[in-house]
């Protein structure tokens, strides 16, 4: 059967099993946005070329599967960029597709060119310009092959307008085939009967469990290792929800605005057992002194990662969640031969950690609201039912540290990259991979003005996500730094409260738009909110812009520096500095 | 901090030197010297880069550059166990009266006078890194007018090429 290149394209992402697509048509893609119209395809049309990628992104991560974004050539691809540098950060499964001029007239600086596999060459996993017609279904094939498997990451495949316009016989490759390619699965046997060995030795264990448990779908697998070890789990900011907060062994989240609790643990632990993370310096501070009596079992499919930041004393590369259930059957094994372990000591001690110093905030009567207020009432209200998106800054941290996650996948962030603007189209993103959700984007009012234009693709595609704004009218998490670093000089970090009026904004978009200035009218307005199904809603939290967000730990400086905050008494924080509990 | 020599196999693809010297750069190793050229495969070429880092940066180079799609097999070659060539032209200051104590020393690396003008003479050389930084070192006083080096190439000593055992094997870090 003779296709176009477009439509080639089109049918192999329908061979791909895309149900859904985020884009913006231009001129090099024109060709591919035509045969769309007949394609099983959804494609849902944005309003600009990030907010395909987060939202592509925001799907992906609610998912599982592999999410996918199309832009034109030159600016549609450049606006691809930060979403796809975004999804290479957290390991998030991305195909990209963009047009391409026609290939005669690269490097002619012709209209709307740019090097666009040049430009995405070091924030991709894989990219590649097509110039041949019969090359699109293979390019297709690999593309999605690469961006699931292995360690996660986005894909971009180029495709100059006349190779959409070429002709092709179809045919769809039955398999891929890339030599250079072929990630490790299987566990190495022996390593993890050694991380086994060690774990039922270790006194004070603790999972130090990353994104990657998620990606692999290792919830269940790692609750049964916890248990039958006794050992105390930590859920990085990439992996809130792979474990339950509410579990008795859950220490919440570490690193620099963490828990008390798991930053302790962690620095106290003679076992670390890393599964799916990567010792990332927001997790461990200044890495010299980052939990350093601690043995180091690490396992990851990315074998670049173990002993990047931190040596192994084990090492084991392959699919966390096949590490993981070997680990729990060599676990039972090494207890059966040599008795069990005793860990019943350090549980005591983390667990007073937990209950002595938790997050803290002083919400009083008629106060200014506070940002933690608004987030506890929403997991309050919604059971911790929903799927809950944030961007970057203090909004993030309010919402990784007071929603209560139980269940995986339900929650969505922009974690390595750190970008502004990425809940708005993500919670789009993940409405529509799981649209019986209730999804809610946790939004800071700087972030959200970044890509607030998608509202407009919400109402248009029926789309009815929540934005909770937690507008302190400050760039927070800037601001918060120049007041504890740089004297209080406060410097282009104002934003205003006013400006613009989020409510009139939102009933423009065709959004339902509130607004909530007291911590009693909370629980009415979010009620308003949640019962509002038919639009999106956006809400406009006017929250304190003086408070901060506690425990922190300098950037670089040891975690044993963990300041709590202004919550807590002197007598507190010199208790919590020097641990105050005996540690087997 | 050390000069190691890596050999990698890479498939034959556009942009593939790009991809390699941009991990480079984006990870912040230095290339001390890149050479690149077919193979006995023509799919494939190979390239030579002697990177000069820690023994730890070399392992986390090394498996950075085996995360690359098109990147069939990394080795390192040690130098007492790999043959270790490079050719570079030299175009010497010789006046009539230095000539001969040029030509003179040219000889006795083995090296070859390829032009000859009236007031220089170029010199084609090959040989080890240290044969030919001896050879510049004594060539200097003379004056050097120019000068173009490829870059190391190198292979292992013995009977087996990099790609004899299988591609990407399975092995733990």
């Amino acid at each position: 059967m003779k296709l176009t290149g477009a439509q080639a394209l089109i049918r192999s992402l329908e061979a791909c099993d895309v149900e859904v697509m985020f884009g913006l048509p231009g001129g090099a893609i024109l060709p591919a946005y035509d045969p769309i119209r007949e394609s099983s395809v959804r494609h849902i049309l944005v309003r600009h070329e990030q907010g395909a990628g987060h939202a592509a992104e925001g799907y992906a991560w609610a998912t599982g599967k592999v999410g996918v974004c199309m832009a034109t050539s030159g600016p549609g691809a450049t606006n691809l960029v930060t979403a796809l540098c975004d999804a290479y950060m957290d390991s998030v499964p991305l195909v990209a597709i963009t047009g391409q001029v026609p290939s005669w007239a690269i490097g002619s600086d012709a209209f709307q060119e740019c090097d666009t596999t040049g430009i995405t060459m070091p924030v991709t996993k894989h990219n590649e310009l097509v110039l041949d017609v019969d090359r699109i279904p293979g390019a297709v094939a690999e593309a999605f092959h690469i961006a699931a498997s292995g360690r996660p990451g986005p894909v971009l495949v180029d495709v100059p307008k006349d190779i959409l316009q070429a002709t092709t016989e179809w045919a769809w490759p039955a398999t891929t085939d890339l030599p250079g390619y072929r990630p490790v699965a299987r566990p190495n046997s022996k390593r993890v009967r050694e991380a086994a060995a060690v774990l039922r030795a270790a006194r004070r264990p603790v999972l130090y469990v990353g994104g990657g448990v998620t990606k692999a779908g290792a919830e269940t697998a790692l609750r049964e290792l916890a248990e039958a070890a006794g050992a105390p789990v930590t859920t990085t900011l990439m992996a809130r929800g792979a474990f339950p907060d509410s579990h008795p062994l859950a220490l919440g989240m570490p690193g620099m605005h963490g828990n008390y609790a798991a930053v302790a643990a962690l620095q106290e632990a003679d076992l670390l057992v890393a599964l799916g993370a990567r010792f990332d310096d927001r997790v461990t501070g200044n890495l010299a002194t980052f939990a350093p009596a601690a043995k180091i079992v690490h396992a990851d499919i990315d074998p670049a990662e173990i002993g990047k930041n931190r040596t192994a004393d084990v090492p084991i590369v392959g699919d966390v969640r096949a590490v993981i259930e070997e680990l729990v059957t060599a676990f039972r094994a090494a207890v059966a031969e040599e008795g069990p372990g005793d860990t019943a000591g350090w549980q005591r001690a983390t667990a007073q950690w937990k209950q002595r110093f938790p997050f803290r905030y002083d919400q009083q009567d008629g106060g200014p609201l506070k940002p933690q207020h608004v987030v506890e009432r929403v997991s309050a209200l919604t059971g911790g039912e929903a799927v809950v998106v944030a961007g970057v800054g203090q909004h993030q941290m309010y919402a990784a540290q007071h929603f209560r996650f139980d269940r995986p996948r339900s929650w969505i962030n922009s974690g390595g990259l750190g970008t502004m603007g990425f809940a708005v189209p993500a919670a789009m993103g993940a409405k529509v991979g799981r649209p019986d959700e209730l999804v809610v984007a946790i939004d800071g009012d700087g972030c959200f003005q970044m890509t607030a234009q998608e509202l407009a693709t919400c109402t248009t595609e029926r789309i009815p996500i929540k934005v909770l704004i937690l507008n302190n009218g400050h760039l927070g998490m800037v601001r918060q730094w120049q007041e504890l670093f740089y004297d209080e000089r406060y410097s282009e970090v104002h934003l205003g409260f006013e400006v613009p009026d989020y409510v009139k904004l939102a009933e423009a978009y065709g959004a339902l738009g509130l607004r909530c200035e007291r911590a009693e009218e909370v629980d009415a307005t979010l009620e308003k909110a949640l019962a509002t199904d038919d639009q999106a809603v956006v809400v406009d939290f006017r929250v304190d812009a003086h408070e901060g967000v506690f425990p922190m730990v300098p950037a670089g400086r040891p975690n044993d520096e963990i300041i709590l905050g202004p919550e807590f008494s002197p007598e507190e924080q010199a208790a919590a500095t020097r641990r105050e509990v005996r540690l087997p | 901090m050390s000069t190691h020599t890596i050999s990698v196999l890479v498939e034959d693809r556009p942009g593939v030197l790009a991809r390699i010297s941009g991990l480079f750069s984006r990870r912040g190793f230095n290339i001390d010297s890149l050479a690149v050229g077919p193979t006995e495969d023509p799919g494939r070429s190979r390239m030579t880069i002697v990177v000069d880092c820690a023994e730890r940066s070399l392992e986390q180079v090394t498996k950075q550059l085996n995360k690359l799609v098109h990147v069939l097999k990394i080795v390192e070659l040690e130098p007492d166990r790999a043959v270790e060539r490079e050719l570079v032209l030299v175009k010497v200051k010789a006046d009539p009266a230095v000539r001969y104590q040029i030509v003179e020393l040219a000889e006795m690396f083995r090296a070859k006078v390829v032009d000859v003008a009236p007031e220089a003479l170029t010199i084609e050389a090959t040989g080890s890194p240290a044969k030919i930084k001896a050879m510049l070192e004594l060539l200097d006083p003379y004056g050097i007018r120019e000068l173009a080096r490829t870059g190391r190439v190198a292979l292992a000593r013995g009977g087996k090429g990099i790609a004899d055992k299988p591609l990407r094997v399975a092995r733990p870090a």
